[in-house]
């Protein structure tokens, strides 16, 4: 048994809404450097809930409460600035979210102006060129560099909002159903870009499509009611799950 | 059965058809005659040249020959007032719109909010005595600047409220895609949301200002008025509404109310215009 240091690693992590219920229930888990782990279940499992604690997003409702500990590179996020966290965990959202008022040139390089990161007119160039070029999107937009994030479509809004989350080069990229709202060619373009993008960035996805799972992740997570019920690689998982649930899930039973 | 149904939808459709044109005829009606009454008195020399004196004015009349002047002291008052006033109120009451709208389950901010509204409410007539008492008194005068914060006063809630309400609508996936960078809530607010908002904020400044251009009664209370163009802000100032006040209570210039008063309607009519112009543009 080799033993690597997880870049991420969940102890017993727990979120909750309310005092009375979790919606995150003590989930461990580690994640290795450099791979596509996919996370599903079935609709208000705690998926996304336990996406957005590795940024800190909860901390934006006062609402909401994390316990137990994340680690990224060994160290606890949960006692982190989220600042700091947040430049290091890259995030993609369900829906494409250029913002609207800023040029493609601009969304790209929007994570800098928001860190308040000054760059000469040479390395915007460059980082524009190099972040848009690793989603494939420069070849189309190259010429309309000016124009509004907007104006694209659906498939290559999400890649700019992919490359604008690689710009500021996190260590880790969650992925929100990032391809839920896009049509299917535009998903294989999608899904083509991140089993190349994980060469540079670890990535976590949560999805509904259990083929997507497949096609693209490593190791995958099937959680249910809260709980992490299954962990493993994907090709186990989906040939030989261990627990029943997920394989009621997986065989379209339940979810 | 179906020409039943055919028939209500029309009957519907031409009432509805009806009551657009009834609320549309009394805003033409009130145009047309300022217009007709008012634009003979549109000269060059009405924009560049002080109020005539009551004798001046008398004279002309007695001669038979147009009043002489014009409203410039006016124009000049109001542009300057309005000017100081917006100075103020447009950044202040951004940012408490953004307060507001960022913090909307804080205790604190719902009073704020609540306030605002109370605000917004409150005839112009007090906000201009309560001005007289907290500017014109300690000031041991009347003046511009005291003209100007009663209009400022005036201004804040509507521009609070029209940027509370923009922020609240956009997609919070957008302040998230912002946070989520790694940027702090001020430069997120600065860089996305606001800029985001640009369309209603400016709608609800540029609502702002053409509620306030027209509000004779605040001034009366501390601007006072003056007959002659001046630009210190120190000194009693005139401005387009005090004047048509004027105009009425002297028979001599009557005159020169309808012209005074389509200025004042071109004004708000042509910031209106401008205003749809600009937020359409930069929202596509």
């Amino acid at each position: 048994m080799e033993s690597i240091t997880p870049i991420l690693e969940f102890k017993k992590t727990c979120v909750s809404y309310t005092k009375q219920t979790m919606a995150v229930k003590y989930v461990s888990a580690a994640i290795e450097k450099n791979t596509i782990t996919a996370i599903m279940g079935p609709s208000g499992c705690g998926k996304s809930t336990l996406l957005r604690a590795v940024n800190l997003m909860h901390n934006l409702y006062s609402n909401i409460r994390v316990e137990g500990e994340i680690l990224l590179n060994s160290e606890n996020i949960l006692s982190m600035e989220p600042m700091d966290v947040r430049r290091k965990v890259g995030m993609v959202f369900q829906r494409p979210t250029p913002f609207p008022t800023m040029s493609i040139y601009d969304n790209v390089l929007a994570g800098f102006a928001l860190n308040g990161i000054k760059l000469s007119k040479a390395e915007k160039d460059a980082t524009v060129e190099r972040c848009l070029k690793s989603v494939a999107l420069w070849d189309e937009v190259k010429d309309v560099l000016n124009k509004k994030g907007t104006f694209l479509s659906g498939g290559q809004q999400q890649r700019l909002c992919i490359a604008r989350a690689l710009a500021m080069k996190p260590d880790v990229l969650l992925m929100d159903e990032p391809t839920s709202a896009l049509d299917p060619i535009a998903t294989k373009h999608i899904e083509e870009l991140l089993l190349e993008l994980q060469k540079e960035v670890t990535i976590l996805i949560v999805t509904h499509n259990m083929g997507q799972a497949m096609r693209i992740s490593s190791k995958s997570m099937f959680m249910y009611l809260g709980e992490l019920v299954e962990y493993g690689d994907t090709a186990t998982m989906f040939s030989n799950p261990i627990d029943e649930r997920t394989m009621a899930y997986l065989t379209g039973k339940m979810g | 059965m179906i020409k039943k149904r055919l028939a209500k939808d029309k009957i519907i459709f031409w009432s509805i058809c009806i009551l657009a044109i009834l609320t549309a005829v009394p805003l033409l009606a009130i145009l047309g005659e300022v217009f007709f009454r008012g634009y003979d008195q549109l000269t060059w020399s009405f924009f560049t040249e002080p109020t005539p004196t009551a004798y001046k004015a008398m004279k002309a009349i007695e001669a038979g020959e147009p009043i002489p002047g014009g409203i410039a002291n006016g124009i000049i008052g109001t542009i300057l007032m309005l000017g100081m006033a917006a100075v103020v109120a447009i950044p202040m009451g951004i940012l408490c719109g953004a307060f507001l709208a960022e913090n909307s389950k804080n205790r604190f901010a719902q009073t704020v909010s609540y306030l605002t509204d109370l605000l917004q409410g409150t005839p112009s007539v007090i906000i201009g005595i309560i001005t007289y008492v907290w500017v014109v008194v300690p000031m041991k005068g009347y003046s511009a600047i005291a003209g100007s914060v009663a209009l400022c006063i005036m201004m804040m809630p509507l521009i609070i409220r029209s940027t509370e309400e923009t922020l609240k609508i956009l997609p919070a996936s957008l302040k998230e895609a912002g946070l989520a960078l790694g940027g702090n809530r001020a430069r997120v607010m600065m860089k996305v949301q606001l800029p985001a908002a640009f369309g209603g904020i400016f709608t609800g400044v540029l609502l702002a200002i053409s509620r306030v251009i027209g509000e004779t009664a605040p001034l009366m209370f501390t601007a006072l008025g003056c007959s002659l163009i001046r630009w210190s802000i120190d000194k009693p100032m005139s401005a387009v509404p005090l004047l048509i006040w004027e105009f009425f209570n002297d028979p001599n210039l009557q005159d020169l109310i309808w012209g005074a008063s389509l200025f004042l309607l071109l004004f708000v009519l042509v910031l209106n215009i401008t205003a749809k112009y600009i937020a359409k543009k930069w929202n596509q």
